[in-house]
Parts: C-alpha cells; structure tokens; sequence
C-alpha cells in the first residue's frame, strides 16, 4: 500500500503510523454531554466501502494526514493534511 | 532416456549429483527431474495420506508430487520441487514422507486402509474422547502427515529484502511477456521484466513452433539479448512474483544461490523483493491440468506437456512406449513431438469422436484411459470405448486435461475470474487488479500469434496510461493454431481417481462432501483439504469444482472458484524476514555512557531500544543485590551518577506554547515561571493516564518536555495530533531532541558540592531552589541543570550536547567516587523511587486513572485538557476503585512479589475475593525490607489494614500492612534541604 504524502510525495505505508477513524478530528466541547463524547471516543463506523482514517507520516514530515479508503478495493481517492481537512 | 540431438542442455559440461545416496550425472541446464528421468529414475517421493509411490507430473514449479530435501544440518530445505531444483556439482537430495525407504515404505499401510481415511477422515475420527487429543490422537498424526522436516538447527544462510521501481512490470517472460518489455523498453519506459524459470522464453523453450522462421528459443534468446543491451530494461530470472497488492505494490522471491553450491560468500541464498510499478503486464502463462481416472497417480503419468518439455527442452524421453491421452488438440503436439524423436508411441487415446486423425499413430477416438497397473512405476493403461476394453503396456502415458490460465494474481486483490466455455476454464476478469494488463495464455489466448500480439497490445495499453509514446514493433510470423476442447474432468468408473495429488484428494472425496452437504466450494474445499497443499492446487482446483459443479447439478461458473491468496508459490519466512533473526530484529540504541558503562562491568539490560546499565559491580560483590544496595546508599548518604538520557526529550516552541501545554497536561503550565520546572500528568481522551515526565520552562515561549523513556514516540505523535488535528490555530512546534542532548542525575547529599566542583562558577542557593532550571557552563560549554530528583535527595540533573556526554559522564562518575559515591544503574533507580511512591509504566499502565494514582486534585479545574471531560465519568472516579497504596511485609513470609494478587485477611483467595494487585516490588536497604507497590480497592482509606498477597504462580503468600505509597522521607524534607 501507498499513500501519496502532500508533503513527501508517494510513499510505502511502512512510513506511516495508522491512528484511525478521522472522527477524532471532531472533538466535541467539553460540555457536550455525555452521549457526544461517547461518540467521540468509542463508537466507530465500521464501513464496507469509502471511509476517512488518520495516518501520520511518522518516518517522513511527521504530518498527520487524512486519507480517504475503500476498505473494500484499497482504493485511495484522497489525501489531505489533517490541519487543512478540519476547515 | 536421453536422446540424441535434442534438448537445450550444455552436453559438453556435465554433473555429478546424489539423490537418495545414489550417484547420478545430468547435464549444465537440467533440473533434477529431467536429469532423474534421463537416468530413468521415475520414482521421486510418496504421497501425503496414502504414501502412495509418485514420480514426476509436471515440468514447472505447480509440481505436486516430485518434492525432495536439499541438502543436510542447518542447510537443509525441505519440499524442493525437483522441476525448479537446477543441478550443479555436488547436489545433493533425498526424498521425503516415506521410512524406512522411498522403494519399501511401511507408511503405505495408509493406502491399505484408505476406505477409512477419505474425507472428514479427522473431524469423524479423532471426536472423542477428549482427553485422547492431545496425548495420543495429535502426536500419531503429526508423525504419520505431513511433508519435509526441518533440520531444527539455526539457519546460518544468509537473506535479503529489497525494493525495486519501475513504470512497467512485466511478469512472465513467455512470447507475450517478451513482447510486451520488448514494446516498452523500446519505447523508453523504465522496464522489469520478471520470470521464475532460469532462462527466459516460457512455454517456447519446451515447443518446436517457430517464430519468424527460427526455432521458438532461439527467437526468445534474441529478444533477451535486445532487451539486456537497453539500459532502461532490467531482467530478473529466478524471480517469482508472488503477489499483487496495493496501488501497484508487488511481492517477488529471487531465488539467488539456489542453483549452485552454498560457499557463504557475499550472495544470499534469496531475496525478497517488494517492486513498485505504475503499471504491469501479467503474461504468467497457463498450466496443463491432469485427467482424473483410476490409479492415474503412478509413477510415469505425466501431463503432456511436461512430456514434450522434457523432450524438446532437456532431451529426455520420460519412457519408452509413450501413450498420449487427452481431450483437445494440444496433446496431439505431444505424439508428433516424440515420434519425430524417434520414440515410440504406443497409442493416442482421444475422448472426441470427432478429433482429427494423427497419422503414424495408433489412436483411439472417443476413447478414455480407464485405470492403469504397475509396481513402483507404470507398467500398462487400460483403455476403454464402445469397442470394449484393451490393455497397453506403455511405461509412459502423457495426459492433458486442458490448459487453465494462470489468474492468480488477478485475484489478488479480490477479483474473481469469469468462466470462458471455448476453452472450459477460468480468464481473469477486466481490470481486477488495477494498472494490471494481462495477456497471452493467461487470458485465454493460446496459439503464439495470439501471445505475440497481446503482448504487444498489452505494453501498449500500460503504456498509454502512464503518457509514455507506444514504439512501433512488428509482430512476428508464428502459428495461429485454433483450440479445440471437449470437457473431460472424471473418467467414470469404480476405484480411486485423484484429482488432488499432493494432498491425496480423489474424485469420490470431492463426492463425499457433496453428499454431506458440504456444497459450497469453500466448504468442500476445507472437508476434503483439496488445494490446501504446498501447490495450493495449481493443477486440481478446476476438475475439482468441476466434479463438484457435476454431482450438485449446478454449472461451473456458479459453483465458482476458491480464493486465491498470495503467495503464488512458497515463500520462505526466512526470505520475507531477512536481515531480523537475532539482533537485526530491533534497532539498538545506546547511550553515549554506554561504552563506559560496559567498561566498568555493568551488565546491560533492555529498555525498550535502549540498552541501560542494571547495575556497577565492585570488587568483592557477588550478587547483583549487593551492588545495587550499594549503590542505593551511595545516593542517599553521598552522591550517585546516572545516565538518564533516555527519556524522551521534546522541545516545544511558539508564542502559544503554554496555552498548548495547558490543553496537554491535565495540570496548569501557563503559570509556570520562566527558570522553573514542574511534573506534569498528561491523561488521555478516554480519561486514564497516559504518561508523565517534567516539562521545564526555558523561555516565555520555549519549553523543553520530558516522557518516559517507553512513552516518547508515542507521545511526539500525540503532541502532533493535538496541533494539526485539533489546533491547528496554535503557533507551536515541537522538535525530538532525545538523540542531541545527554542528560545525568547527579543524586544525593552531597551532589551540590561535586556540581560546584565542576561548573564554572558555583551554584548560588537563591537561584537554584527545588524544581529550578537554567543555564550553566562547564569547561566553556553551554549546558543545562535542572534540579529536579527522581529519588527523594537533593538532586540535579544536567545536560549537554551529545558529543560530550562520554567525557562528561566519566568525569562525573571520577568526581563521585572521590565523594565516597559512584555510579548507580537500572537496579539502585528502581529502589530509589519504589522508596519514595514514584509511578513508572508499572503503575501508569493504561488501565489508571489520576484518581487511582492519588492524583485526581492535579486534574485543574479552571481549564479544558485531553481526557478531562471523560475523567469526570462516576466510574472513573469511584471510591470503590482500586488506589495506588504501598504495601509492607508483616508476618512470617517477608517476600512481596509483582503481579501478585490482594486478599482479605480472611478471605479465600480466589477470584471473587480479588482485592487488588501488586504492581512494583524492591528490596529497600534504607528501610532493611521488602516493600510493594500495588492497587488496593479503596486503599487510600485502608493505610494500616492488613491484607493478604498470595502470589499464585510462584506460591507464596504474605501478609502485608498497606502504607501510604511513600515509605521514605514522606514530608519530602531532603528533596528541598
């Protein structure tokens, strides 16, 4: 598998550090009850098809990337900087 | 049976090589299979199940039967393929599953009792009783199955890995693959041009079919030659691709040293390569299936292309009386092959009725090889058609079911073939692996213009993708022969038919599933372990879902195919791992003091990657325990030196660092002053604790961060997931400076004298209270101090830049001895915090809260950070969870142990009862006893309480009395003095 790094260009996945879904990118504010953060920190989607997903590009430019996935055909559509994809 | 004048061997250099003890010689160019079928051995091995005699099938690396042990000790490699296996001087090979020879095997009772051993032999047999698995049933099996064994010894052969980038990856060097690196590298595209045979040309180098008016191998041998002469063409023989993955990744095996004799020189044995390529070309070609009838598992029984192979590639004649049997017009090549060689062809027996007449043949059509008879080898056929029964005596009988493209790797990535009727086997299907173009007889095209050609379109396609101009090639005059096939997967009749050969599968267990309902072909594929050898079922898979289709009424394409999965051919986990066995399996760092350390005798443990020094033996200490209780007193009486350089260190920058630090640590660090430092408990969202460490403040906007040594990768990413994923708006950087900086502890009484002996200038008492920091200079050199203490005394640490730290560590261990003090290792540090309730990963372990820690008030209430939120859920702050307490030995047992488990006094200790755990245990030499730290339900209402610590896998029980976790200095009095 590669991604191809805004920063580095394509790269062998062995350079990357997999976190997870991109929902943890929607931290909910700190009063938001109970249910949000819950939400937040446990529940995840577990799609059959295109889903967003944090990779950190820890042996390159130590970006934190969004990349968009098709678990299904491993197809990659996207790659972002996280701090670009929140706004 | 050699014969004259045939065959691509290099008779003028020949080989001596042993099979079985026997000594043999063969010819430079021939495998071992050519060479034991031209000294006209044609037994190689035994079956699986059955150890049943077998001899060669095929001429190719899908060879199920001929699988011998190379070598012996630690060079010995079992399930060889004899077909792949290249002779050299000196080779040496045994046969394998069979005792106490390959000609009397006493395991061939197996075939005796068969009718008992079909499929679900084991799920029916081995259900009960219980008890009966592990001691007998499971050993009986595991000594009766299976194929080769290893040596047990340690492999001393070397291994590599290595990548590879291209534009085009063609894969199979056949008449289509040459083609299409042909069109490519002519058209300047940056080629590879992969095949696992030991010389390039395919199926070309086993026909007589000409191309452009020269034999088929001498055309291929100029092509290669065309394309080693370009610099943008890379050929790599020997090497198998093994699987397709992502975004045009690719898995190769090279196999390097196979083919000659291991001198331990600077080549590996294999390589494992992992190649990129925009685009690729799979031209892996096909593979000749059997025809199932009875016994047509004997030695001698061969499909008929590995016949004509061995004839026209190695010169071999695989017998004497040859017979041909097949169901398309393929194996009629085979007939006109031989008898142009002059051996003999008994009969050509064709199920068509209408298949065309072979002249100079004696030829039965509509006719089937009904069972065959022989020893240890072939010995007649019995051929039936409407006339009746007839027996030939034939030594050889060449079959050919058909040729099944070779999809594998089009189905790599999930993409499942498409049934094509013409040729009554699978194609892949369009783009099922993306970038990836296949041709020729891999997709079903099978005369060698039809090779040629695809190949050509194919490169082109691949080509025009990647924007690179098509070159022009002609394509060469070669036969366009149609192919004429009529379905033949199962002569009827009783007895046994194998479809399966090296699993030991026939056509009756495929049956037997299907009429116990395993219908699915994944299911009967499991049931029966029909494709689940080492050949992953190359040569069976087909007729056997074709039997399958047969006896549940369904069409093939519905009963649909396996899955494939990589590899496309064992690969070695040697290979895959190269370069990890022994210290290659993690990096290694070591500290700057490392080398000092080793040289005053400390032995050196593992922290993580790390290596740190346990501890510094002196003369007339004999126990570890000695040294370190030493050292724990130098500390708390004079002074100790300890290299502390392996905690992370990160260095965090910008006008909004505090603020970002705020939203890091659960506690405050905006009102830290500039030349200050202070503990910091970083939690994380969940609301547990996720690791600790000091953070000093260096500047207004400058802060220099501590982690635990385990923690500091983690933590780095974390840091940089809260910047660029959550605030971004913040003007903050973060840099590692672990490696850049060295950081000791100097520790004790007296470790402001030895600084004050050492800096430039003195240390003044107003400027350096506990938890200071700032610059200093020593010898001219900006350094670092921090008084900060992980042991409770009056301590410092001080940094400098890495290239001083050998030099300095040295001076300063010199300049403690001096002090009545030392250096002190992993051992003294653990004692020295268990002493004063310090938490390591130990205690932090993921599961802890800063509640269950004691330090649930350090949670600031006036700010939002990390975990906060979700650290406020009732259950993380319950009364009734476990607490960090410390934990003193009271009664006869003295002996505390980590990992044991807490009990009421009273209570029986089992489960139910479970009180708690031990986390962190030490001998104390200050204290004189053992002293444990550990969780306790409740525990900081308990100090006082006795309970007990049974430690269950070492069986020992303690009665304890819980303490405060600190057991030494507890006001903290010496820390300030």
């Amino acid at each position: 598998m590669r991604i191809n790094c805004p920063v580095c260009g394509e790269r062998d996945r062995r350079e990357f550090y997999y976190k997870g879904a991109a929902v943890a990118l929607e931290r909910p504010a700190p009063d938001a009850g109970e249910a949000a953060w819950d939400e937040y920190v446990h529940l995840r989607e577990n799609p059959a098809g295109e889903t967003r997903e944090l990779w950190y590009h820890e042996s390159g430019c130590n970006g934190w990337l969004v990349v968009t996935r098709n678990t299904v055909s491993h197809e990659i559509s996207g790659v972002e900087l996280a701090s670009e994809a929140r706004s | 049976m050699r014969v004259e004048g045939k065959g691509l061997i290099d008779r003028d250099q020949e080989v001596a090589f042993q099979f079985d003890g026997a000594r043999y010689r063969g010819f430079k160019g021939d495998t071992l299979a050519s060479a034991l079928l031209a000294n006209d051995v044609r037994l190689m091995g035994r079956s699986f199940k059955y150890h049943r005699p077998r001899g060669v099938l095929t001429a190719g690396s899908e060879e199920p039967n001929a699988l011998v042990t190379v070598g012996s000790g630690a060079a010995q490699e079992p399930n060889v393929r004899a077909t792949v296996q290249e002779i050299y001087p000196g080779l040496s090979a045994t046969s394998q599953n069979r005792w106490p020879s390959l000609g009397v095997d006493l395991m061939g009772v197996n075939d005796l009792v068969s009718p008992f051993l079909g499929a679900g032999f084991y799920y029916k047999t081995f259900m009960w009783p219980k008890s009966f698995w592990e001691k007998l049933y499971e050993p009986v099996i595991r000594r009766a199955a299976g194929l080769g064994a290893l040596s047990a010894e340690n492999n001393g052969d070397r291994y590599e890995r290595a990548f590879a980038f291209c534009d085009l990856l063609v894969i199979g060097a056949g008449p289509a693959g040459l083609m299409a690196a042909l069109e490519a590298g002519r058209a300047g595209a940056d080629v590879i041009l992969a095949d696992e045979d030991s010389q390039m040309g395919g199926r070309l180098l086993g026909e007589v079919e000409e191309i452009d008016g020269k034999p088929g191998h001498v055309w291929a041998g100029d092509i290669v030659a065309e394309l080693e002469a370009m610099d943008n063409v890379r050929l790599m023989t020997r090497t198998t691709v093994t699987g397709a993955y992502d975004q045009g990744t690719f898995g190769a095996l090279e196999r390097v040293g196979h083919h000659r004799k291991r001198r331990g020189d600077a080549l590996p044995l294999e390589c494992f390569w992992r190649i990129v390529a925009k685009q690729s070309v799979l031209a892996a070609g096909s593979l000749e299936r059997p025809v199932a009838f009875r016994n047509n598992d004997r030695p001698g029984i061969m499909t008929a292309g590995a016949v004509r192979a061995y004839l026209n590639r190695w010169g071999v004649s695989a017998g004497r009386r040859v017979t041909v049997f097949c169901n398309n017009d393929d194996g009629h090549r085979t007939v006109r092959d031989m008898l142009a060689a002059g051996v003999h062809v008994a009969a050509l027996i064709d199920s068509r009725h209408d298949a065309e007449t072979v002249p100079g043949v004696r030829m039965f059509k509509g006719a089937m090889v009904s069972d065959s008879g022989g020893r240890t080898g072939l010995e007649h056929v019995t051929i039936r058609s409407v006339g009746g029964e007839d027996r030939i005596q034939t030594d050889c009988l060449a079959m050919s079911g058909g040729w099944n493209p070779t999809v594998h790797l089009t189905c790599h990535m999930n993409g499942r073939p498409t049934w094509r009727e013409s040729i009554q086997s699978f194609v892949p299907s369009p783009d099922a692996v993306p970038g990836m173009h296949v041709a020729g007889a891999c997709n079903g095209a099978f005369s060698t213009t039809g090779c040629l050609r695809e190949g050509v379109e194919a490169a082109k396609r691949a080509l025009d993708a990647i924007g690179v101009k098509a070159a022009d090639v002609a394509l060469p005059a070669a036969e366009d022969g149609a192919y004429r096939i009529a379905p033949l997967w199962a002569v009827p009749g009783k007895g046994r038919a194998w479809l399966d050969f090296q699993n030991d599968v026939t056509v009756k267990d495929v049956k037997q599933a299907a009429v116990e309902n395993f219908r699915s072909v994944e299911h009967m594929k499991r049931y029966t372990t029909q494709g689940m050898a080492t050949d992953q079922g190359k040569n069976s898979n087909v007729a056997a879902l074709a039997v399958l289709a047969d006896v549940t009424g369904r069409a093939i394409p519905e009963t649909g195919t396996t899955t494939f999965r990589p590899p496309y051919s064992p690969v070695s986990i040697a290979a895959m791992g190269a370069g990890a066995q022994g210290k290659g399996f993690a990096p290694q760092r070591f500290t700057t003091s490392h080398a000092a350390s080793v040289e005053m005798g400390a032995p050196m443990i593992e922290a993580g990657l790390w290596y740190r020094p346990s501890y510094f033996p002196r003369a007339g200490e004999s126990t570890w325990r000695e040294s370190c209780d030493r050292e724990v007193g130098m500390v708390r009486e004079s002074v100790g030196v300890c290299d502390v350089s392996t905690l992370g260190k990160i260095d965090i920058q910008g006008a909004d660092a505090a603020k970002f630090l705020d939203f890091v640590y659960c506690n405050m660090f905006s009102t830290l002053r500039v030349g200050r430092t202070r503990y910091g408990l970083m939690l994380r969202e969940d609301g547990h604790v996720m690791d600790d460490g000091t953070t000093a403040r260096l500047g207004e906007n400058h802060f220099l961060m501590t982690t635990t040594t385990a923690a500091a990768g983690e933590v780095m990413r974390h840091l940089e997931f809260l910047h660029q994923g959550l605030r971004p708006e913040l003007d903050v950087a973060f840099v590692s400076v672990t490696e850049q900086w060295v950081q000791f502890a100097v520790a004790g009484p007296k470790s402001r004298a030895l600084l004050d002996g050492l800096l430039d200038a003195p240390l003044k008492d107003e400027d350096w209270p506990f938890m200071a920091c700032g610059p200093v200079a020593l010898g001219g050199i900006a350094a670092r101090l921090f008084r900060i203490s992980f042991s409770g005394e009056h301590a410092y640490e001080l940094a400098v830049p890495s290239r001083y730290g050998d030099s300095l560590f040295r001076e300063l261990v010199k300049r403690a001895e001096e002090m009545g003090g030392g250096a002190y290792g992993m051992e003294a540090l653990n004692v020295l915090r268990v002493e004063k309730g310090f938490i390591t990963h130990a205690e932090i372990h993921g599961r802890t809260t800063a509640f269950d820690i004691g330090m649930g008030r350090m949670v600031s209430a006036k700010k939002d950070c990390i975990g906060k939120t979700m650290s406020e859920r009732p259950g993380l702050c319950d009364l009734g969870r476990e607490q960090l307490v410390g934990l003193k030995p009271v009664g006869e047992v003295k002996q505390v142990t980590a990992g044991a488990h807490l009990f009421r006094a009273e209570d029986a200790p089992k489960r139910e009862n479970d009180q708690g755990y031990v986390t962190s245990v030490a001998y104390s030499p200050t204290l004189g006893r053992m002293m444990g730290m550990g969780f306790l339900k409740n525990g900081a209402e308990r100090h006082g309480e006795k309970i007990k610590m049974v430690d269950h896998l070492r069986g020992i029980e303690c009665i304890c009395e819980v303490t405060g976790p600190v057991v030494f200095d507890p006001e903290g009095g010496r820390v300030r003095g």
